[in-house]
């Protein structure tokens, strides 16, 4: 009977401070977070020292895959109403005589990168989904019968003449692949060029280290 | 949990109160919600931009335009081969003449790269000294005026190696950038990725039949 019951009560947590860092960091990775669309193969690129950061926009893209097939991307440039890659498109498309319709232009604005020969592109753009798309990624034609990526780098510095230009290859792809893509930019006069890489640090042999 | 708990009121004078209850919004919905979207956009927030290398090829030289004579006592030949393994000789190869002997190195710090720093000692550790002094604050400079006396270093040199570039059959785009990066390490101030000629070919190909395997070496 002399027994004193311990009121055993539930313990409440304030989760409102929680709740207001939670959604504080919610909102800064929502603002901070930049989607990419896909790209047409996954690129392992080697690694290098270099520190430079690439260029956010304004940028060509040529991807070399580990099997060897070319990819092209280019930037809308800096903001949506530059619409960069829509001129190309219709360049390419009065090219070969192919008239893309004003659906088939946006869909091409919010592809990335692709690799298919040009008269193929209005299939690729009326692709029922990704698969399809895939498929038909067969790269960018570089031989010099048929050198469409020249095509491409022509008609992407027509509307911008400020372009830089990036060459992301896989480490296993093909030097001689390499070479014929570094050769089609030396013959568009692109001397200057970026070499896409992860960051590695750099060892120095001991006796070379100044203390 | 924001809670707000009011009193009833008491009854009085026979009046009828709608009995009010304490608005308690459950947010452990909400909250979960918010923990799954901020997981999802940390997870897929790329931070890390990828890096870039800059390279400069020489331009393409005209028709009728001889290229630039080569110091060949300053000319140290690269010539990668299959299995990421590297090759080098100084001067240049003649046929008419007794061949270079063909050395090799590997891509560690103590391979290739001590090759390079050896022929490069002068402007590697002028640029090193340099490095040093800015970053002990002893000389205060801005990242640009780093760049630029960086370039004044590469432009004065005279003595370091000119580096030429050369694939043999089944190299990998990996090893086109761990050398070029090796130059950036070493500061070589003159290089250039060019063909490999019919004469180095067949050097490659007796060193390669007498040195099967990259054990061999050393």
């Amino acid at each position: 009977m002399g027994k004193i019951k311990i009121a055993v009560k539930t313990p409440r947590i304030d989760m409102t401070p929680m709740v207001d860092l939670f959604f504080l960091l919610l909102v800064f990775f929502i603002l901070t977070a930049t989607f990419r669309p896909e790209e047409a193969a996954p690129i392992k690129t080697p690694m290098s020292t270099s520190q430079t950061p690439i260029p956010d926009s304004h940028l060509v893209t040529i991807l070399i895959s580990k099997d060897d097939k070319v990819f092209f991307n280019v930037d809308n440039g800096t903001d949506s109403t530059e619409h960069i890659r829509a001129k190309v498109l219709q360049a390419i498309g009065s090219n070969y005589k192919i008239s893309f319709t004003p659906k088939e232009i946006k869909k091409f604005e919010g592809l990335a990168s692709f690799g298919l020969p040009a008269v193929k592109l209005k299939d690729f753009l009326n692709a029922p989904d990704q698969k399809a798309r895939e498929a038909m990624q067969i790269g960018i034609p570089i031989d010099s019968l048929d050198n469409q990526l020249t095509m491409w780098i022509r008609f992407a510095r027509t509307y911008n003449n400020d372009l830089s230009f990036a060459v992301k290859g896989d480490g296993d792809a093909n030097y001689p692949t390499v070479k014929k893509v570094l050769a089609v930019l030396q013959d568009n006069n692109v001397n200057k060029f970026n070499l896409t890489t992860d960051l590695k640090a750099a060892e120095i042999p001991s006796d070379f280290i100044i203390k | 949990m924001a809670e707000i708990v009011q009193e009833e009121g008491h009854k009085k004078g026979g009046k009828r109160k709608v009995k009010k209850h304490g608005t308690h919004i459950d947010m452990t919905p909400m909250v979960d919600l918010a923990c799954l979207l901020l997981t999802f956009f940390m997870l897929t927030t790329a931070f890390n931009k990828p890096k870039v290398m800059e390279i400069n090829l020489p331009e393409k030289p005209k028709e009728n335009e001889k290229p630039p004579e080569l110091d060949k006592n300053r000319a140290l030949n690269i010539i990668l081969v299959q299995n990421d393994r590297v090759l080098w000789y100084v001067g240049l190869a003649d046929p008419n003449k007794t061949l270079p002997v063909l050395n090799e190195e590997n891509f560690s710090k103590e391979g290739i790269r001590k090759v390079l720093l050896e022929r490069n000692k002068a402007l590697y550790m002028s640029i090193a000294t340099m490095n040093r002094d800015v970053t002990v604050g002893k000389l205060k400079l801005s990242r640009d005026s780093i760049e630029g006396r960086v370039k004044r270093f590469y432009h004065a040199d005279k003595v370091g190696p000119i580096v030429l570039i050369k694939a043999a059959d089944g190299v990998k785009y990996r090893n086109i950038v761990d050398i070029i990066d090796e130059m950036a390490i070493t500061n070589i101030a003159r290089y250039t990725l060019v063909d490999i000629n019919p004469v180095e070919k067949t050097m490659v190909q007796a060193y390669l039949a007498a040195h099967p395997s990259v054990t061999a070496i050393k």
